[in-house]
């Protein structure tokens, strides 16, 4: 089936049998092997993507679902040569070791912190407890999510003093 | 881990969905938000030839409230119930059920519906749609019927739905009095199922008494279980120590668990008693609070 | 905490990560990331039976699928000689089942197809017959005399793989019998699975015009591998290159060899192509390595006012259906022998007695240096029960027993010697930290209330940098290590190792120690691993060697970089070789300071203005062969809250103060506690590879086999002391395991401590919610 879809901003078709999931669809056809599988069960999260803005399991979607939407990867995150504050903050707060499993969580939490900008560290938690890391304990990635929230918030302040 | 080939559907009116079902009969399976259905394939467990997709199917995400009921069309998405500040007064135990489903990333792909007709017999739906007195409408070949929460589930894995049936809503009575709820859950890890799920919700009435009560059971027995004779204990009374003992003494004997990994029968059956014993006292000392307040 | 990024005197600071430049952008290069021309696919046809007969397989419908290019059965790799292979642990494995299976989800056949999804529909047109045989799951029952034999390809006739003892056995009887109190418990460190979140795989590239493999796999060990391969296939060495492009974690799970690495190089050699093959979490699960798995007897003694007398462990280890144990090869129940821990025992005795299983093999050191997690475990929670025993707190029963910090180095009865410690010290700022008096008057009050706190402690010694050539080797092979260094013109270096990180930031970590040995930033030094055409041969990254081995070889490369540097820039600064000193950053002239030249300048002079009769260009290699293992420690204590209704234990605080000697990066050391705390954690309360009766996998994925998310770790409190090694050349002990290693007996013991009013001393691990409930239960306690 020939679909087709907007990836980190451009637009893309691919010609996919129907049982392509939507990771192999990332990662085989488009070529964007920032997204990561590791498991067979939608348990741990490694190829968590945003689709319409949302992040999801790519794993457990297929391509010929998401026909005409929007997706987003990690390849997405830097905008001209500038790393996203989550970015930032993982390098920073040590928020990664192998590296894995790191993609996952910036998607997740990129969707965390549009929803709710200031997130307390239960919050934070609560919203990555869909994505399993065998690194860090967790600890410096709630590190890295508090670091990055006030550079998202000022980031959007500043937006929004543009359009005014 | 890949699915077997399969033809895939892409109907764009329910008539054309429901014409693919009959069509292809057990051959078909529907894909709502697909997060049993896709893993279940990976695993080829299950192995359908056709799936029917019901994503592009107008109006299944349809939200409708009347003075009797709350309405969900089938392609609402867990996290649409978590985080829809809007339903929480009315309709608290969907919130409080939905933060349980899976992991936040599967909520916000899953459906309720999905769940439902999938009916695990340790899923949270079911024990919530059970609680809440809810119902479901079922559209097939010969039009459309209504089947209560009571009688949809039928065995692991079997509801009263057809091969060629779709679920299309869900329905939840309108409380008519201040209402209280509350699903608690014994989960190993988060994305677990229950190993026991207790869902609660009663409505008071100005005279403190327990109206419309229900009591949904997740994992200790072949469905979901509705702990009909604990509830009707509850009906027209006011909420009390003994009488709250009492109710979850007969919930826990309502059920019939399996021993295995996540614990005895035992351990299960005394997990419902602590939970319908701790969400009854919750629900108490929040009546109380808000009686108090407004005293 | 402020991280530094160009600054001199690197070792020792809070450095960014250089691999995190990539690995935040997603475009860290992993195993599955490589597509190559012409690339195919392999996938597995695995065993339903724990323990069957093969009476046929039919590969005809597999091999009519269009797209498949070639099915492999074990006949197929017999005519190769390769339907078995050789394991680490001298042991043989089938590559490819012919006459029989031995566990559920054992490799029968092979795939290879266009597609991978091809590969899978091909491997389920497989159709094997198999008429079951009786199975064995408790290596207890498999040692039995009228046990059913599983290995028929061995001449002996049982399932007994090795017998193995340490100590004075008629000694430690002795002093059992002579002391005033004995506790014994039967502890069972249950199998578990390391579970890296990127899972296992290769892809075998054979150029047949030129006779060379290219073999991408995800390594822990590329130099092993290489040798091992040639070994098992029979190439020629130099003709087989391994990559080990960026690993997704390892935690020990990609050390050995497996069926379906050799299942790939056959399938490439004979199609002339590409064939890639990466497991699925479940095979990952399932087939490829398991850790743990001892069922231990222990009897501890103490004299009438708490000193340790002796101790006595009796073991059995299931090794499943075949031997691949990585262990070194003179310790084949690994450098368990490290039993006695921190504690000055006059006498010990240790014996493990090894057995065959309808199980997957395995037994690989899982974030563990060879079985030293069953051990600390072992050790940690026997003090616990002394403790109770004899009424003591057990803080108290640790410190009336430690070995002395002035007794190092320490020879301990079982035959290590401790290179150094201060326990007393470590566990006094682990008891600071938490404020453990007022922890014990708390739970004093909690108990008068009905209610089941705990406080656990562990003070763990561990034994890792494995390891000195006088006894250390795989398969003969010594297990030194090795970094070549290159400076170039410019003063730029390149450095590379016979390691192979995971995570563990070696491209930072080894930067530090070379630039700090050479005057240089980080950012001056690029270090490389797994690539063996170009790294010089090394042992690998496991058993937290790296940096006691490989660790120590930079350092030693580095001085020999300097040592040359020495005698240009005493042409250079135009004195004699002896009147050259080093600051730390530059080389200058004895007495006169401001006279001095950089190793930027050194650097250059080495291609460009060199002494007479000097050999041209700068560079060191240095093949590390350590004087002594290192033995990091640590003290932990966790406090639980037990919820007398679920059963469920709630950890709420955990302490963890680590003695890993000199510390390279802070903040890298605090990742690898809180990640191997995390681990622990999951032994302890979630995590368990557990069998049916048939030999049916009870874990064969991520919904049975727990792994904690966010939500379930708990929140680490951590600190150091610092007692640097006296052998290493920088003080370094290794890391990475002493948190798995310590922590679960911390947990165990606090749910232990919690509920010691109801007389109990031991549960097996994982803890999970209904076992305390049972006891809860059988104690009348309820909410």
């Amino acid at each position: 089936m020939l679909i087709s879809v907007t990836v980190n901003g451009q637009e893309r078709t691919a010609d996919v049998e129907p049982r392509t999931l939507l990771c192999y669809l990332v990662r085989d056809e488009l070529s964007l092997t920032g997204t990561h599988v590791g498991c067979d069960t939608t348990s741990c999260g490694a190829c968590t993507v945003l689709l319409d803005g949302v992040p999801v399991k790519s794993c457990t979607v297929l391509a010929v679902q998401v026909d005409g939407q929007e997706l987003m990867t990690v390849e997405g995150l830097e905008q001209a040569g500038d790393l996203h504050p989550l970015q930032k903050g993982f390098w920073e707060s040590h928020g990664l070791q192998c590296g894995f499993c790191t993609p996952g969580m910036l998607m997740t939490t990129y969707a965390l912190l549009e929803r709710n900008p200031d997130p307390t560290e239960d919050e934070i938690r609560r919203a990555i407890s869909g994505n399993l890391c065998r690194c860090t304990g967790y600890q410096n990635i709630v590190k890295a999510v508090q670091y990055a929230a006030p550079l998202v918030r000022e980031k959007r302040e500043a937006a929004r003093e543009v359009a005014r | 881990m890949f699915p077997n080939a399969f033809e895939y559907q892409s109907p764009t009116s329910l008539d054309e969905a429901v014409a693919l079902l009959v069509e292809h009969g057990y051959e078909a399976k529907i894909l709502a938000g697909g997060q049993s259905l896709l893993p279940m394939m990976k695993l080829r467990v299950a192995a359908p030839t056709v799936l029917v997709d019901l994503g592009r199917v107008p109006g299944l995400d349809a939200r409708t409230e009347n003075d009797r009921e709350l309405s969900l069309g089938a392609m609402t998405r867990h996290a649409s119930l978590e985080w829809d500040e809007d339903l929480w007064a009315r309709y608290p135990l969907l919130r409080e059920t939905a933060a349980w489903i899976a992991d936040p990333l599967v909520r916000n792909r899953g459906t309720m519906a999905g769940s439902l007709a999938h009916a695990d017999p340790a899923a949270d739906w079911g024990a919530a749609l059970l609680a809440l007195h809810g119902s479901v409408t079922v559209d097939g070949p010969n039009g459309s019927r209504r089947v209560g929460a009571d009688d949809f589930f039928v065995d692991v894995f079997t509801t009263r739905l057809e091969p060629d049936e779709v679920l299309t809503a869900v329905h939840i009575p309108r409380p008519e009095h201040d209402v209280f709820a509350t699903h608690l859950k014994l989960e190993r890890k988060v994305g677990d199922f229950a190993v026991v799920a207790v869902s609660l919700q009663v409505e008071i009435d100005g005279d403190g008494r327990i109206r419309r009560p229900g009591i949904g059971l997740a994992g200790v027995g072949p469905t979901s279980l509705h702990a009909t004779a604990a509830a009707s204990l509850l009906e027209g009374q006011p909420l009390s120590l003994e009488l709250i003992r009492e109710a979850a003494a007969k919930a826990s004997a309502a059920t019939d668990p399996a021993s295995d990994r996540r614990g005895s029968a035992d351990f299960k059956r005394d997990m419902v008693r602590l939970f319908v014993e701790r969400g009854l006292r919750s629900i108490e000392s929040r009546f109380d609070e808000g009686r108090r307040r407004s005293a | 905490m402020a991280l530094e990024t160009t600054e001199l005197r690197p070792l020792g600071k809070s450095i960014k990560r250089k691999e995190d430049a990539r690995l935040v952008r997603g475009q860290g290069r992993f195993l599955d990331d490589i597509k190559l021309p012409r690339m195919l696919y392999l996938a597995l046809v695995r065993s339903p039976y724990a323990h069957a007969r093969i009476v046929g397989i039919d590969t005809a419908r597999a091999r009519a699928l269009p797209g498949v290019h070639l099915v492999l059965t074990g006949e197929d790799l017999a005519k190769l000689n390769l339907a078995w292979m050789p394991t680490l642990a001298g042991d043989k494995q089938m590559v490819l089942a012919t006459d029989k299976v031995l566990f559920q989800y054992q490799e029968v056949a092979a795939v290879i197809a266009d597609t991978r999804a091809l590969a899978e529909d091909g491997a389920a047109l497989v159709e094997v017959t198999y008429d079951p045989l009786p199975v064995v799951v408790d290596p207890r029952r498999a040692l039995e005399p009228d046990a059913p034999v599983l290995r028929d390809d061995r001449e002996q006739r049982d399932n007994h793989i090795f017998h193995w003892e340490v100590g004075e056995r008629a000694a430690t009887d002795e002093a059992l019998r002579a002391s005033a109190v004995v506790v014994k418990e039967s502890i069972r460190m249950p199998r578990v699975h390391p579970a890296p979140v990127e899972p296992c795989g290769c892809i075998a590239d054979y150029d047949g015009a030129m006779g060379k493999l290219t073999w991408y796999v995800t390594s822990q060990a590329p130099h092993a591998h290489r040798t091992v391969l040639a070994m098992v296939a029979g190439l020629p060495e130099h003709k087989i290159h391994v990559i080990s492009p960026d690993v997704g974690g390892g935690f020990g799970n990609k050390v050995p060899v497996f069926p379906g690495y050799v299942a790939a190089i056959v399938g490439s050699i004979s199609l002339g192509r590409p064939v890639k093959w990466v497991e699925t979490r479940t095979e990952n699960l399932t087939s490829t390595n398991f850790a743990r798995d001892y069922f231990m007897d222990v009897e501890l003694g103490a004299d009438d006012k708490g000193r340790v007398t002796a101790l006595k462990v009796t073991t059995v280890a299931d090794h499943g259906a075949f031997d691949a144990a990585a262990d070194p090869t003179k310790y084949p129940a690994g450098l368990f022998s490290i039993v006695t821990g921190s504690y000055d025992f006059p006498t010990a005795f240790a014996e493990v007695d090894a057995a065959y299983t309808n199980k997957a093999p395995g037994g690989i050191a899982y974030r563990c240096s060879f079985r030293v997690t069953e051990a600390s475990f072992l050790i940690e929670r026997a003090m616990n029960s002394l403790a109770l025993k004899l009424g003591v707190d057990p803080a108290d029963l640790r410190f009336q027993n430690f070995i002395g910090s002035d007794r190092f180095p320490y020879d301990s009865p079982l035959g290590w010697t401790y290179d150094s410690g201060n326990y007393a010290a470590t566990l006094n700022r682990a008891l600071d930290m938490i404020d453990y008096r007022a922890l014990r008057q708390e739970q004093a009050e909690r108990r008068a209330r009905g209610e089941f706190m705990g406080i656990g402690i562990s003070t763990f010694t561990e034994i890792v940098g494995a390891g000195p050539s006088q006894s250390f080797d795989i398969l003969g092979i010594k297990m030194f290590d090795s970094c070549e260094i290159r400076v170039h013109p410019t003063g730029k270096v390149i450095a590379r190792l016979g390691t192979r990180h995971q995570g563990q930031g070696h491209e930072t970590t080894f930067a530090q120690i070379i630039a700090e040995e050479l005057g240089l930033s980080t950012e001056d030094v690029l270090v490389e691993e797994g690539d063996t055409d170009t790294a010089p041969y090394g042992l690998g990254t496991y058993a937290s060697r790296s940096t006691p081995t490989a660790g120590g070889a930079a350092a030693l490369a580095a001085r020999r970089v300097r040592d040359k540097g020495r005698k240009i820039a005493a042409h250079l600064l135009e004195v004699s070789d002896d009147e050259v000193e080093w600051d730390g950053q530059r080389f200058y002239a004895a007495g006169a300071p401001e006279h001095a030249v950089s190793m930027a300048e050194v650097s250059l002079a080495a291609y460009t203005n060199l002494p007479a009769g000097m050999e041209p260009g700068l560079e060191a290699t240095f093949y590390y062969d350590p004087p002594n293992l290192t033995f990091p420690n640590g003290a932990y204590v966790a406090v639980v809250d037990i919820d007398k209704g679920t059963g469920e234990a709630k950890v709420r605080r955990f302490v963890a103060v680590d003695d890993c000697g000199t510390v390279i990066n802070p903040m890298v050391v605090e990742g690898q506690i809180h990640g191997g705390l995390t681990e622990g954690f999951a032994i302890a309360f979630m995590q368990e590879i557990a069998f049916d009766e048939d030999g049916n996998c009870l874990a064969p994925n991520f919904t049975e086999y727990l792994v904690p998310t966010a939500v379930e770790a708990p929140k680490w409190e951590t600190d150091r002391t610092v007692t640097p090694s006296p052998h290493h050349p920088i003080g370094a002990k290794g890391v990475g395991e002493s948190p798995n290693v310590g922590s679960p007996a911390a947990f165990a013991n606090a749910v232990m401590d919690a509920l010691s009013p109801l007389g109990v001393t031991n549960l097996d691990i994982p803890l999970f919610p209904w076992k305390i409930w049972e006891v809860l239960r059988q104690h009348g306690v309820t909410e």
